[in-house]
């Protein structure tokens, strides 16, 4: 049924129809509309046979849906931002014992300094978690990935975290088709645990494993990601047949035959590349596009092969590894290597800047033309006069003070201050 | 091996044994039916107050449920020496996850209890006095507020002992630790303010709250039973000697704790909602000095003879004679 309806609302109808028995959750924007509506719903008995806990933290969110799930209940939490990294030490415990919690990430920056717009450091932050990672371009895949998201967590006994652009995406009314209960129901069988607390046959969950077997423990969650690259497209073909809807998946390519410039992106800023591709190719220029839908486990083959018939790539990615340079463009790299293709490393959108089709149009005629150069890490739409009077300030003295500050107030953001 | 009945002619005493008792007031862990939940073969140090604490704790537990029960257990010697890969000493469904989180972790398996219609299943959580006191106590908090329908037990062996007896905010002052030596003008642990989580459970106006040691399992046994006849948020604070963090003697860990008790630095109370219903009363006092004089890590308290530290035992002594009147721990009926 089609429904003009805001990403957040959506995406808690999906979860109810997928029946979770235990929710737990801390409030945090973007998040807050999901799971503000999950509660009304199990207040009002429209989610029956569910147990709502409004914890202390995100620490508490994800420990109580390691110890319901750990009982055999379909568990669920959403966070975002600093409540994920809140998170981190129980998102590596529920990865760890193999508990099929799954979790959306409504996608925000990382403080400092503090930012509630979108990017994808929290996400990101969190890739080595043992957590299957999907990102939704739209509110409709969103709701669909979160279907499928509790059915490949439960097939493969591994948490999944389904990531959507905060505010984008939470926050975006646009229509969604939403699927009945009898298609979901159809799709998604009751939760059998691989492992349950059952006084009738009691287990230890959680030893200690020392040198001897904590490789082969360690070993087997790998394996487990590794399965998904194949538990992945079969569950999207699955839900093609339940539901008529492509959706899910590994990768999605856009315009890929005869591109010769690639753009690898994730989430809803593939909207935004798509139109500037069909731009491109307007001018004939021949370009394409390549959306990451799962990101962990990291479908090396599949970009490989997607990209193996472009010249350049444009990997244009809403996070960064400090000092380091790209995520996404170091794993496209690693999928390409041995071939001549050339890899362009661009961050963009970071803390809620807007990627917008002006910025990207000169981005891609600056790659076709040869201006930009691929060993280095590029930002889109940097304010380098800005960055240079700020470094040239810290370059006077020791005392400078703290640069969110100095830089607003040279801005001319920030009223208070001496200008 | 058969149930032997013994009659038996003394009872009433303050020494009195389980065999002295009538088979209907011994404890769990005296009758051949005791599950050992904890059972043999786990590497807790000689002595361990703690693995003597749990074991009660969790038979006592178990017999109170029919065995329809289930564990969840902070990171700390109770979860290492247990579970040690392949072995496990655990005979009940048990779940490890972090330090800082059994609370949360327990209150997440009574739920999905709840959502599954079985209630019938009961909870206990778990941990030691840093899971408890220090990096779970939002968690714990948290599960208080909520009301969530278990029951946490805190071994409190009065520091990290797990990771080579450093101070924390459980550790008594003047006690010396690993990161509290016995050097410097204010040899040992600080006298700070103090945290008292039985009183700050009680705080949370909980259904019931009780503390109790290893000396009188008795009254340990009897707390758990009485814990599991509520619903809701439990708490059971048991003081648990650590022969290697105290430097006691392991064949002193019942006498440490009694003297514990008996010396007023630790009162033995009940709570519910809010108020103290009951306290175990003091049968023969005695001075703190005998309670600290027993372990090493006061020893620089006494040191040099004469010289020693005097006005901390003092202070200690101070202490305990408030614990003595706040609790009203002598006189009465015993």
């Amino acid at each position: 049924m089609l429904r003009q309806i805001e990403g957040s609302q959506a995406v808690a109808t999906a979860v109810q129809l997928c029946r979770p028995e235990v929710i737990s959750a801390y409030p945090i924007s973007p998040q807050t509309h999901i799971v503000e509506a999950l509660s009304d719903r199990v207040r009002t008995g429209e989610l029956a046979g569910c147990e709502y806990l409004m914890v202390e933290s995100e620490f508490g969110a994800l420990s109580a849906c390691i110890g319901s799930s750990g009982a055999g209940a379909r568990s669920y939490t959403a966070t975002s931002s600093q409540g994920l990294l809140f998170m981190a030490e129980a998102l590596f415990n529920a990865s760890g014992l193999g508990l099929p919690i799954v979790m959306t990430v409504a996608n925000r920056a990382i403080g400092a300094p503090i930012n509630i717009w979108n990017d994808h450091s929290d996400s990101m932050s969190m890739r080595d978690s043992g957590w299957i990672q999907l990102f939704a371009r739209s509110n409709q895949e969103a709701v669909e990935l979160h279907i499928q998201a509790f059915r490949l967590a439960e097939t493969l006994s591994v948490p999944v975290m389904v990531c959507m652009d905060g505010f984008v995406l939470t926050h975006a009314f646009e229509a969604v088709d939403l699927p009945s209960q009898e298609q979901v129901d159809a799709f998604l069988p009751p939760f059998v645990p691989q492992q349950s607390l059952d006084p009738r046959d009691p287990v230890t969950i959680g030893a200690m494993v020392g040198p001897e077997a904590f490789a082969e423990v360690k070993y087997l969650m790998h394996a487990k990601q590794v399965a998904a690259l194949d538990e992945i497209p079969r569950i999207s073909e699955d839900f093609a047949a339940t539901f008529g809807r492509d959706s899910g998946g590994l990768v999605r390519p856009y315009r890929l035959d005869d591109a010769e410039t690639v753009v690898v992106a994730l989430g809803s800023v593939l909207g935004t590349v798509e139109e500037v591709v069909d731009a491109m190719r307007e001018e004939g220029v021949r370009f394409g596009a390549l959306a990451i839908s799962c990101f962990r486990p990291w479908p090396l083959e599949e970009v490989r092969e997607a990209l193996s018939g472009a010249k350049r790539v444009v990997v244009v990615e809403k996070a960064f590894a400090v000092g380091a340079g790209g995520i996404v463009g170091q794993n496209t790299r690693l999928a390409l290597s041995g071939l001549p293709t050339e890899v362009y490393n661009v961050v963009a959108g970071l803390g809620g800047r807007p990627i917008t089709q002006a910025s990207l149009h000169g981005l891609f005629a600056d790659v076709v033309e040869a201006r930009l150069d691929p060993r280095r890490l590029h930002f889109l739409d940097l304010d380098v006069a800005l960055v240079e009077r700020e470094l040239a300030r810290a370059g006077q003295g020791r005392r400078s003070g703290p640069h969110a500050e100095n830089m607003l107030r040279d801005l001319g953001v920030v009223a208070s201050g001496s200008v | 091996m058969a149930f032997q009945e013994i009659k038996l002619y003394q009872v009433g005493t303050s020494v009195v044994g389980n065999r002295l008792l009538d088979p209907e007031h011994r404890t769990a862990q005296a009758r051949m039916g005791r599950s050992n939940t904890l059972t043999s073969g786990h590497r807790a140090c000689q002595g361990c107050g703690e693995a003597l604490g749990a074991r009660y704790v969790l038979d006592a537990a178990m017999r109170a449920t029919g065995g329809n029960m289930v564990a969840v257990n902070s990171t700390g010697c109770l979860e290492v020496f247990s579970t040690p890969y392949p072995e496990s000493s655990w005979q009940l469904p048990w779940l490890h996850s972090l330090f800082g989180n059994g609370p949360a972790v327990a209150a997440g398996v009574a739920a999905a209890l709840k959502a599954k219609g079985r209630e019938d299943i009961r909870v206990v959580g778990q941990a030691g006095d840093g899971g408890t006191v220090d990096i779970g106590f939002g968690c714990l908090s948290g599960m208080f507020e909520r009301n969530d329908d278990v029951l946490f037990v805190c071994y409190d062996n009065q520091g990290y002992m797990n990771t080579g007896v450093q101070r924390s905010s459980a550790t008594p002052p003047a006690a010396r630790t690993a990161n509290t030596k016995a050097i410097g003008p204010e040899a040992g642990n600080v006298f700070g303010q103090g945290k008292n989580v039985p009183r700050i459970a009680m705080a949370h106006e909980i259904p019931y709250v009780a503390t109790a040691t290893v000396a009188d399992l008795h009254d340990l046994e009897a707390k758990v039973e009485k814990a599991m006849t509520f619903r809701g948020a439990r708490y059971l604070h048991v003081l648990v000697p650590c022969p290697l963090g105290w430097g006691a003697n392991s064949a002193d860990t019942i006498r440490v704790a009694r003297l514990a008790k008996e010396s007023g630095i630790f009162p033995v109370f009940e709570g519910e909602r809010g108020e103290v219903t009951a306290v175990s009363k003091i049968r023969r006092q005695v001075p703190v000095e005998d309670y600290l004089r027993l372990q090493k890590r006061y020893a620089h308290l006494f040191a040099n003879g004469a010289a020693g530290r005097p006005d901390i035992v003092a202070r200690l002594q101070e202490e305990a004679d408030r614990n003595i009147a706040r609790y009203g721990l002598l006189g009465g009926e015993l």
